[in-house]
């Protein structure tokens, strides 16, 4: 009788993978385009696509918008969770964006595009103070306080009627053109998808992957780690916040939905969909998310049944996400061995 | 440099008025039996814990309300009884950690690949050099007494001028202790300061010149090793209840 035999999986680095990665050695246009043209190709799609109006239409630019907005929240949403601080209330840093550029526009007259700037800048230090008191809480103390206020502020709202109340801030004035508010979008999703996963991968970022490992071994070594996770914050908010302050000139109203759940589980499922351990990881998951989204336009608020149970398929078929996949396969190859 | 020093839990007096002073270029060590105050006395001197009553001085500084950071950077580090290292990362990044200190980049400036080569050295000096892959593989993966080592390493990447060390010895195997005492002697010969919470009497005696004995929060005991040792009330509280002349 014949013994079965067992088999595992064998990984190997592609050889142009270990060429470039190990030797630093860019011997040509292959390694180059190796290295380069998955990022290229991504940025590309996302510079080309709003030119390409006519043959869309309408329809397909504004979801565009919509979703180059989710993929900032989403990226927003990686950086924290790797610095250790799950956010289950991100529709607070994207509501916080609208209003802020609401006030600016509206209360003190501000050009749209600097009421952005200061909405995007104003949102991420505001809430990083306001989250500042919470932040030495460690793992699900400091979610359920993120989930707690996006609800505490629309509730607010609604009871004391300031900003609007449940109406809202209308008459916020278009930033330019279309055009204009989607390179605003792509542009800040670029440099944060980019930036934040340099800064990730830097001597800074080592410290903050550190903090989330064991804070106590962080202050040992001298580093205060409330600051530094003030920093995070203060620079994670910031991707979230450019999201709701350009939404809210694109819709020229800012109400209370902006703190709706919808906005703080999309970026979690986006980011889980995609992988958030690394940040052009949650960009695709976005960039999956939303058209897939619009499909289910027509179910309404169940919308967030959908997003819930993509979450619960990807974590339990592919937990590390769709990019990490993706990215190992085109880094390695695998084989069956018999053991 | 420790005055008076007096802190409770609750109702437990977890110490009692110690008083210490360690000069450069020392080393002394601290003994007693479990929960005598030792760690206690660790965490006050290195601003984890606030005492209740006292002062600690550094260097002629008052420093009792001090930040845990702003001790580091002043010069005082510190090792944990259990090791706690960054587990996800591997050995030599657990050493960088410390090199992105104030104090550290305020020695060292920040060259390209400067912190790697700076960890990479430390790791040497504290015996990584025996298994080279070590010093690659994550923190989870290294026997415990890699993890005192790399506990070790992290406090030497401050370069602290009073360095405390508690329970280093613990769990390592004579040979490994046997390799680290030249170090600490070392240490000590280039005029830093080192305090040794210590279970491990014989290799504590090696590198010290002079124990403190604490028992229940207060300090029963000062000296050099072997006439404190050969006090009654330190062989009573160190191994309990009646004690011969023989024991």
């Amino acid at each position: 009788m014949k013994a079965p035999v067992a088999y595992r999986r064998e990984r190997l680095d592609r050889g142009i993978k270990v060429r470039s990665d190990d030797i630093f050695a860019l011997a040509g246009w292959p390694e180059i385009l190796y290295l380069a043209g998955p990022r290229v190709a991504a940025a590309g799609f996302l510079l080309v696509f709003p030119l390409l109006r006519n043959w869309t239409g309408d329809y397909w630019q504004t979801v565009f918008l919509v979703a180059v907005s989710m993929m900032l929240a989403a990226v927003s949403w990686a950086f924290l969770e790797n610095v250790g601080l799950v956010s289950l209330g991100h529709s607070l840093f994207f509501g916080a964006g609208g209003y802020l550029t609401a006030i600016a526009v509206l209360d003190l007259g501000l050009p749209p595009l600097l009421a952005v700037l200061l909405g995007t800048v104003g949102a991420a230090a505001g809430c990083a103070v306001l989250l500042a008191p919470v932040l030495r809480l460690r793992g699900v103390y400091f979610s359920l306080v993120t989930f707690a206020l996006p609800l505490l502020f629309a509730r607010v709202i609604e009871a004391t009627k300031v900003l609007g109340g449940t109406e809202g801030l209308a008459g916020i004035p278009g930033l330019g053109s279309l055009e204009v508010r989607q390179y605003l979008l792509v542009v800040g999703l670029l440099s944060a998808t980019f930036g934040l996963q340099r800064l990730l991968d830097s001597d800074y970022g080592l410290v903050l992957h550190a903090i989330r490992d064991n804070d106590l071994s962080v202050r040992a070594s001298g580093i205060p780690v409330g600051w530094w996770k003030f920093g995070a914050v203060l620079v994670g908010v910031l991707p979230a916040a450019l999201a709701g302050a350009v939404l809210a000139t694109h819709y020229h109203v800012v109400g209370m939905s902006a703190f709706a759940l919808d906005y703080s589980v999309l970026p979690l499922t986006a980011a889980v969909l995609g992988g958030s351990g690394a940040m052009a990881g949650a960009a695709v998951g976005a960039a999956l998310l939303v058209p897939f989204s619009e499909l289910l336009r027509a179910f309404g608020t169940l919308r967030v049944v959908a997003y819930c149970a993509v979450l619960v398929l990807v974590l339990v078929s592919v937990p590390e996400g769709l990019f990490s996949v993706v990215r190992r396969r085109y880094h390695q190859f695998e084989r069956w061995v018999p053991l | 440099m420790v005055d008076r020093l007096g802190k409770q839990f609750g109702g437990v007096r977890a110490l009692d008025g110690v008083s210490l002073e360690v000069r450069p270029g020392e080393a002394v060590g601290i003994i007693g039996p479990n929960g005598s105050g030792k760690t206690t006395l660790v965490n006050l001197i290195t601003g984890f814990v606030r005492p209740d009553s006292g002062r600690v001085v550094f260097r002629g500084v008052d420093i009792t309300r001090t930040s845990v950071e702003a001790r580091v950077r002043m010069g005082i580090a510190r090792s944990f009884q259990t090791p706690r290292p960054f587990y996800r990362l591997p050995a030599f990044r657990n050493v960088i950690i410390p090199l992105c200190s104030r104090r550290a980049r305020e020695r060292l400036g920040s060259g390209f690949g400067r912190r790697e080569e700076v960890a990479l050295d430390l790791l040497e000096e504290v015996g990584f050099e025996r298994d080279a892959a070590a010093v690659t593989k994550p923190a989870s993966e290294l026997p415990h007494g890699y993890l005192k080592r790399l506990e070790l390493a992290r406090c030497l990447a401050l370069d602290p001028q009073l360095l405390l060390l508690d329970e280093l010895f613990s769990g390592m195997s004579p040979a490994e202790t046997a390799s680290l005492i030249p170090l600490l002697l070392r240490l000590v010969e280039e005029g830093r300061s080192l305090v040794l919470v210590e279970h491990r009497l014989a290799e504590l005696f090696q590198v010290v010149g002079r124990v403190v004995v604490l028992d229940f929060g207060r300090k029963i005991a000062e000296g050099h090793p072997a006439d404190v040792m050969a006090r009654e009330e330190v062989r009573r509280a160190y191994l309990g209840g009646e004690v011969s002349a023989s024991a």
